[in-house]
């Protein structure tokens, strides 16, 4: 476990999660601090996707699946039967890997989270969707097609306006699953930035599969294999000094 | 030598398969060229007969009285009139009544089986209502002449309760399946990620159906309401048997109306071959066949006007 620098934020305690009898993770305990980037690394399968994906518990949606164990979001267990899902993914919003937005404007990409809260008030939220747009860093480049079809800008842009339309709820925490995966290098290094900058407000939690992404990015790195995870230190340390031999084998590409 | 010999044997055996497959594929292609083709020339082939056997009407009547005039009226003895005006509004009035009806439950059916219902429930109620579209029309008319009609009858105490309503709630009956069939599989195929990325923005799952899976499925939804369109226009038994068939300009949903193809169907084994009467009912088809042409036409630029919105590019 790193020594933590900043408060914590996230602590999950011997989480499992089962698909029907499937156990697709293993008794997973974190603590994950605020206003840094965290990084999920491991081979195909090896429940890094699974684990995000529990933390705004997005599982729900499959039917058959069961967890075991607590992820503790402000102190509150997030799969209490008192907690409200709609409140829980409004504070911990998501990034898909493929990038996903609706077939609306863009300005309506952005606006949609406000929307669904509530928000009525026009001005407040042309000006939400301006801050997330810029915090993206994308406001310059779509300013001036708003009213445009989301699905005209290319896949860095669609991927970074995922980005603002999360951010717009004004989450805590922002998970993102392989954001770059299907980008070309430079939309990827726009991404990356990105998530440097978006720390300073948010805390971040990446899934990646590319190990120089999980160096280059994060604060601390996870490295999960076959459901369970293996080692949780300092990013650092993750690369230059592993603690498990089956950490080193992965960094060093001997399996994966 | 000998090599030589044998390698152009090779290739004359090659080429001869070579050719014979060339000459497979382009079969196959013309194949499909004249299945096409074919109903190219069906579609002219009824529209030009449509012309021709209702021009000597269209010739005798001015055109100022087919559409202006609501009285129907061609074995009068007195003054034979042609005006149809009365036929189109009771042919729309009942087409859209039915679509009233069938629209909101059709969809709201839809958005249900593909979204809402377990995966048990819908594989059992989907080919239910799909059978729906299988009853003969002269079943439904039937059901609407000795069930709906003295039902209506009683609640509006009206006649004998064959009018506007019955026809359309029949027609309905009859556009349900379709609309139902068609706006499920549009909505069954919008992408598991859209809706997932509403959901983690924190969107119940009516939120996430209202606003983003069906607007994304908008096309087939639209689609489906046109099909349902053309199916309540063209039907002719059901109406016939159900609306009263009162050749006059309905007031409104409760009074007896006659659509243009039960006036054709009614009409047309009681005329004289040849007269004006006669080609008349050619020119009513005619004009038929212009709405639901009509209809489709709009449907294919709306259809195609959202798909460019959606799929942006």
């Amino acid at each position: 476990m790193p020594n933590p620098t900043n408060p914590i934020e996230l602590v999950t305690r011997d989480f499992s999660f089962y698909y029907g009898n499937y156990q697709a993770l293993t008794s997973i305990s974190m603590d994950v601090e605020r206003n840094r980037v965290t990084a999920f690394i491991g081979p195909s399968g090896c429940g890094k996707s699974t684990f995000l994906r529990s933390l705004n518990r997005m599982n729900d949606i499959i039917p058959g699946t069961r967890v075991e164990g607590k992820v503790l979001l402000g102190g509150v267990d997030i799969y209490n039967k008192d907690v409200d899902v709609v409140d829980l993914r409004r504070k911990v919003g998501m990034v898909f890997q493929k990038s996903n937005p609706f077939p609306k404007s863009i300005f309506d990409n952005v606006a949609y989270g406000l929307r669904i809260h509530g928000e009525r008030n026009p001005s407040a939220v042309a000006q939400r969707v301006e801050e997330s747009l810029r915090a993206a860093a994308l406001w310059n480049e779509v300013k001036d097609r708003l009213d445009k079809s989301a699905m005209d800008l290319s896949g860095g842009q669609q991927q970074r306006l995922c980005i603002a339309r999360a951010l717009a709820v004004r989450p805590e925490i922002v998970l993102m699953d392989e954001p770059a995966s299907a980008l070309d290098p430079l939309a990827t290094q726009k991404i990356e930035e990105l998530i440097f900058e978006l720390k300073k407000d948010y805390t971040i939690i990446i899934v990646t599969h590319n190990m120089q992404q999980a160096a280059r990015v994060s604060d601390t790195t996870a490295f999960f294999y076959l459901g369970e995870l293996v080692e949780f230190d300092e990013t650092k340390r993750i690369f230059t000094n592993p603690k498990e031999k089956k950490t080193e084998d992965y960094i060093t590409g001997r399996f994966g | 030598m000998i090599l030589n010999t044998v390698q152009s044997a090779e290739t004359g055996r090659v080429g001869r398969i070579r050719a014979w497959r060339r000459f497979k594929e382009k079969a196959i292609e013309a194949f499909f060229l004249a299945n096409g083709l074919f109903a190219v020339v069906v579609l002219i082939a009824i529209f030009s007969m449509l012309f021709t056997e209702g021009w000597p009407a269209l010739k005798r009547v001015p055109l100022g009285e087919w559409f202006l005039s609501a009285e129907w009226d061609p074995t009068s003895p007195v003054r034979e009139s042609y005006g149809i005006l009365a036929l189109i509004v009771s042919t729309l009035m009942v087409s859209v009544g039915a679509l009233i009806l069938a629209v909101p439950l059709g969809i709201a059916c839809a958005a249900y089986i593909a979204d809402v219902a377990p995966p048990k429930v819908r594989e059992i109620v989907k080919p239910v209502i799909e059978i729906l579209a299988g009853i003969p029309s002269v079943v439904v008319g039937f059901f609407g002449l000795v069930v709906l009609g003295p039902l209506l009858a009683k609640v509006f105490h009206t006649g004998n309760g064959l009018n506007g309503v019955n026809g359309s709630i029949l027609l309905a009956i009859m556009a349900l399946p379709t609309i139902m069939s068609v706006s499920e599989d549009a909505i069954v195929s919008v992408p598991q990620e859209l809706k997932n990325a509403s959901l983690a923005l924190g969107a119940t799952r009516w939120q996430t159906l209202m606003r983003v899976t069906i607007p994304a499925a908008l096309s087939g939804i639209v689609a489906s309401v046109m099909l349902g369109m053309g199916r309540a226009i063209g039907e002719t038994m059901t109406v016939l048997m159900a609306c009263g068939n009162a050749p006059a300009m309905p007031h409104s949903f409760l009074d007896p109306v006659r659509t243009m193809t039960a006036t054709i169907a009614i009409e047309l084994g009681e005329t004289v071959q040849g007269s004006t009467h006669f080609h008349s009912l050619f020119v009513i088809a005619f004009f038929l066949f212009l709405m639901t042409f009509a209809v489709n036409l709009v449907s294919d630029i709306i259809l195609q006007r959202v798909r460019r919105r959606m799929g942006g590019a």
